[in-house]
């Protein structure tokens, strides 16, 4: 890294568009002959369909086509799962693409109406007749779990008997015997005990999902515009359900508006409109509404934790055992049971030391809507456990939060610390990201302002997490060894014009995180050039090499390494090059700055862009150098990356009303050296609020019968401008030791700690009134309750 | 049935006939062939849909095309002065006041009606003004920042 590129706040380069209506998402396309797709879905939580009649519906003014199941029944692969855990006895249930015979949840789509308008589609789908007969619905995931309950599914996909709706048991244990921990703090320490619902939650990304199919019966060629996190992947994934060649499908995710994990999975109604373009030889969109991202994009978290923590009588932690009942919802969606496992249980140990540790994980087929990664997923509610736990830990022994967990925390290292559940972490400084926290917020005299007492019946608190995350995913080896079915590396081309312009093509899939702006700042510091010679390709798979997707932290923690390697390719190549043409040898040829000169003679020098236009003429190139200036690079990580960090909520909540202000938040996060610090910040506050959310206001809810009553914007309550104070988001930078760049990843960082960090807060405001557990989220209502409750009254 | 509407859109004047039922942001979108103003629900809560009706912000998916018989209407791609981005763009760009971008159309425009009401709102005023305008991706801190900015732009602008 050479130049000051690398680290400056310049604004984003895909902001023209975005800021002036000019950007283009996949509801904004239009095509020649182009029809409109609406999707029936079954509004039963579970029933069986005993009939269908589509007469009326296909009669109706501007409809094209209606069909069912009985039409894509083996012309459409079931949904396929692509994360096969091991060693965890998987039971992957059927998932059709259109529901033919039983619903198991009240997205599940029954039929599809073509028409020439959206307007006439939607009409139609209300003269659809559909016959159910009810059956038992079951949401929780611990209910399911227990005998009697309502059964989803007989068998799987291989025929296997599915019981007690169990799609896998998964375990991790590492360290000491657990056991012996646990009863050591029973005689002679302390046990702490918990349970923890972490509720289910609906991503709402901005843009809701949508597909636009195109297909060339003459070619046989399929092209299709969808707002997907990951367009190679689904394009591998549409080919084994619809049976399109993957050579002859291009995949384009076009401007895609937010995703936080919903984004990531395959989804029926995307393949039931490649179904409808195939069969009508014409363009097909189909965009879904709100109410149906609702009912039928996927849902995060969900779940039933029962949580024990063992240690000593001075506060050092000696054991965790959990077990957790996952909901995945009605199927397994792509890479559902991976979250709850692999992403959640490895990082069971945080930040801290813990000798001896098991959790059981028991995914559970219910009534939901399907349960995918949701950001962070799998980590915050890792990082919930344990902060809450060495919170509750911190009351019972009369210590401050602050102090356990410096008492706990592994030492600083730089260079590798393997834990419990065998991970080995990059690099990380838990103490000193607290310390600098508690220092920069003043926590202590905070501390003594609360020893004063409520205020006007409001009563303060404090709530800390200290967090690490595993992102940068990962090793392709280790993808495989954990069942991902793909590979978790990714590649960039950086190909070089002769007037010095650069284009590259790059597998990953920003959708608002802005690496169209930070991958040109990696490329510009690599080799001088300017960032607005830079442009970025992604998105369209036709266009850019493999990609494994954006989600997890990944995309500039592997893609901004594959892109970063590629350009030290060309400056090899142009070293040698610029020694040709100024007649030296190689060896002396020194790089600064875009330009490559003879060592001690900067004036004998040739730029980069010399040597591109040299390079692409070719008319005097070195015996052996092929022409061009052009480099490929596939970027395999050799392990994870572990941004970790501190965070500090401060709330006041009102005794009077149970409502809780959160009146200031600090997040320090270190993510290693921050390519555009900025960027780097919005990643944090979006993070930060969503997690907010998640402790103070958001959840689905489900009536008995399994229907989704929080279904719409009006009853699911995402934090809006006025409930939010101003962040404070500051940073420590420790590079990772196996990275070109030393950079970590910052997208789920916010999630990921502030959900405890106020949740925390929330308790130590409510500790002088006896509270000492309220489910989440946190809504006045449930917060004065159980203040009344406490409180005897 | 059909009823005729004229719409000025962008100061580019239309004439359709449309059924009543037909909402102003479709109409925008699928006959005015502006897709800068988005539909993000279908309960009228998101706002990426807002758009300026005679000066005034307005969710244009809660209006119907025959309400805004005769009105003028301004859209995203209606608020740059030619190639010169009005204040409020420009500080959204330099605050870094948007990720994905879906919910910024709505949410400047609803910006533009909170400052033609209140010249020079304080955070507080500012959040409580675009608290009807849902964002997932910034947590709205650099959205207030850059309203804040172009409030003090436009001040400036005009002594």
């Amino acid at each position: 890294m050479s130049s000051r590129i690398f680290g400056s706040r310049i604004r984003r380069r895909e902001d023209p568009r975005l800021i002036t209506g000019s950007a283009v998402y996949t509801g904004d396309i239009e095509l020649p002959g182009m029809v409109h797709a609406a999707m029936l879905r079954c509004g039963h939580a579970h029933a069986r369909i005993t009939r269908i009649a589509t007469e009326q519906a296909e009669a109706a003014p501007g409809v094209v086509a209606v069909y069912t199941g009985v039409d894509t029944d083996g012309v459409l692969q079931p949904m396929p799962c692509a994360w096969l855990l091991p060693d965890a006895e998987l039971k992957i249930a059927p998932y059709p693409c259109i529901a033919k015979d039983v619903v198991r949840y009240t997205g599940d789509v029954v039929a599809v109406v073509v028409a020439e308008s959206a307007h006439e589609a939607y009409d139609a789908l209300d003269l659809i007749e559909v016959d159910y007969e009810p059956l038992p619905a079951v949401i929780d995931p611990e209910e399911a779990a227990r005998a009697g309950a309502p059964e989803l599914h007989a068998k799987d996909i291989n025929g296997d008997d599915i019981s007690g709706n169990q799609a896998f048991h998964w375990t991790v244990a590492g360290g000491g015997d657990v056991e012996l921990a646990f009863a050591e703090a029973e005689a002679d320490g302390v046990v702490i005990k918990e349970r923890i619902l972490q509720q289910r939650l609906i991503p709402n990304a901005m843009e809701t999902r949508g597909a636009v199919a195109q297909y060339n019966r003459a070619t046989g060629e399929l092209t299709l515009w969808n707002t997907t996190q990951n367009p190679h992947i689904l394009r591998f994934l549409c080919s084994v359900v619809t049976g399109v060649p993957e050579d002859k499908l291009r995949v384009i995710a076009p401007e895609v508006g937010g995703g936080f994990g919903s984004k990531i999975a395959a989804y029926p109604a995307d393949f039931v409109t490649v179904f409808c373009a195939m069969r009508l030889g014409r363009p097909v969109k189909w965009i879904e509404s709100r109410s149906e991202n609702y009912q039928a994009t996927t849902h995060g978290r969900d779940h039933v934790q029962d949580v024990e923590l063992a240690a000593t009588k001075d506060g050092r932690i000696t054991g965790l055992r959990c077990t957790v009942y996952a909901g995945m919802g009605a199927y397994l969606s792509t890479a559902a049971p991976g979250i709850p496992t692999i992403l959640h249980g490895l990082m069971l140990s945080g930040c801290y030391t813990i000798p001896a540790l098991k959790e059981d994980v028991y995914g559970v087929y219910t009534n939901g809507v399907p349960v995918e990664a949701y950001r962070g997923a799998g980590r915050p509610e890792a990082t919930f456990i344990l902060e809450r736990l060495v919170d509750m830990l911190a009351n019972r022994l009369g210590m401050d939060p602050a102090d356990v967990r410096i008492k706990n925390f592994i030492p600083k290292f730089d260079d590798g610390h393997e834990v419990v559940t065998t991970l080995n972490y990059d690099s990380g400084d838990y103490p000193g990201a607290l310390s600098k926290l508690l220092e920069h917020t003043g926590y202590r005299a905070l501390r003594e302002r609360q020893r004063a007492g409520p205020s006007n019946g409001k009563y303060m608190g404090l709530g800390l997490t200290s967090y690490v995350e595993i992102c940068g995913l990962g090793p392709s080896q280790v993808a495989g060894a954990i069942g991902f079915q793909g590979g978790l590396w990714e590649s960039a081309i950086v190909r070089f014009h002769p007037t010095g312009k650069v284009h590259v093509f790059i597998g990953a899939s920003p959708h608002g995180q802005g690496e169209e702006t930070t991958f040109a700042q990696i490329v510009a510091s690599e080799i001088g050039v300017d960032v607005a010679d830079v442009k970025i390709f992604h998105g369209d798979t036709d266009s850019t090499p493999m990609g494994w997707g954006t989600y997890g932290s990944r995309t500039t923690a592997v893609g901004g390494a594959a892109l970063a390697l590629a350009v030290r390719k060309i400056r090899d190549k142009a070293k040698v090059v610029a020694a040709h043409l100024l007649e030296a040898s190689v060896e002396d040829m020194d790089y600064e700055d875009g330009k490559f000169f003879v060592k001690g003679s900067p004036d004998r020098a040739k730029t980069i862009q010399d040597v591109a236009l040299m390079a692409n003429v070719a008319w005097t190139l070195p015996e052996g150098v092929e022409a061009g200036l052009e480099a490929t690079t596939f970027y395999d990580p050799p392990n994870f990356v572990f941004p970790y960090g501190a965070h500090l909520a401060v709330v006041e909540v009102d005794a009077r009303t149970g409502h809780v202000e959160l009146t200031g938040y600090t997040a320090l996060d270190d993510c290693g050296p921050q390519i555009n610090p900025t960027i780097v910040e919005g990643q944090v506050h979006g993070g930060v609020v969503q997690g907010v959310g998640q402790a103070l206001w958001e959840g689905a809810a489900y009536d008995e019968s399994g229907q989704l009553v929080t279904g719409s914007m009006l009853d699911y309550a995402l934090p809006r401008a006025d409930q939010l104070p101003d962040l404070d988001v500051i940073s420590t930078v420790t590079p990772s030791p196996h990275h070109p760049l030393g950079v970590k990843g910052v997208g789920e960082a916010g999630t990921i700690a502030s959900t405890a960090a106020v949740y925390n807060a929330v308790m130590d405001a409510l500790r002088p009134l006896g509270v000492t557990r309220v489910d989440m989220p946190l809504t006045p209502e449930r917060v004065w309750r159980a203040i009344q409750e406490a409180q005897g009254s | 049935m059909k009823v005729p509407v004229r719409i000025t859109v962008n100061g580019r004047r239309f004439e359709h006939e449309v059924e009543p039922r037909l909402l102003l942001a479709h109409y925008i979108r699928d006959l005015g062939g502006l897709t800068g103003t988005k539909v993000g629900c279908d309960t009228s809560q998101c706002g990426s849909c807002t758009v300026l009706i005679d000066g005034v912000s307005a969710k244009s998916c809660t209006t119907l095309a025959v309400q805004a018989d005769g009105a003028n209407v301004t859209t995203i791609e209606g608020l740059a002065d030619g190639d010169a981005l009005h204040p409020l763009q420009e500080s959204f760009w330099d605050r870094h006041g948007l990720q994905c971008g879906f919910c910024t159309p709505g949410m400047i425009l609803a910006a533009y009606e909170l400052l033609r009401t209140n010249a020079s709102p304080s955070d507080a005023e500012i959040r409580h003004g675009l608290e009807g305008n849902l964002c997932r991706c910034t947590g709205y801190q650099n959205i207030v920042r850059a309203v804040r900015d172009a409030a003090a732009q436009m001040a400036a602008a005009d002594q």
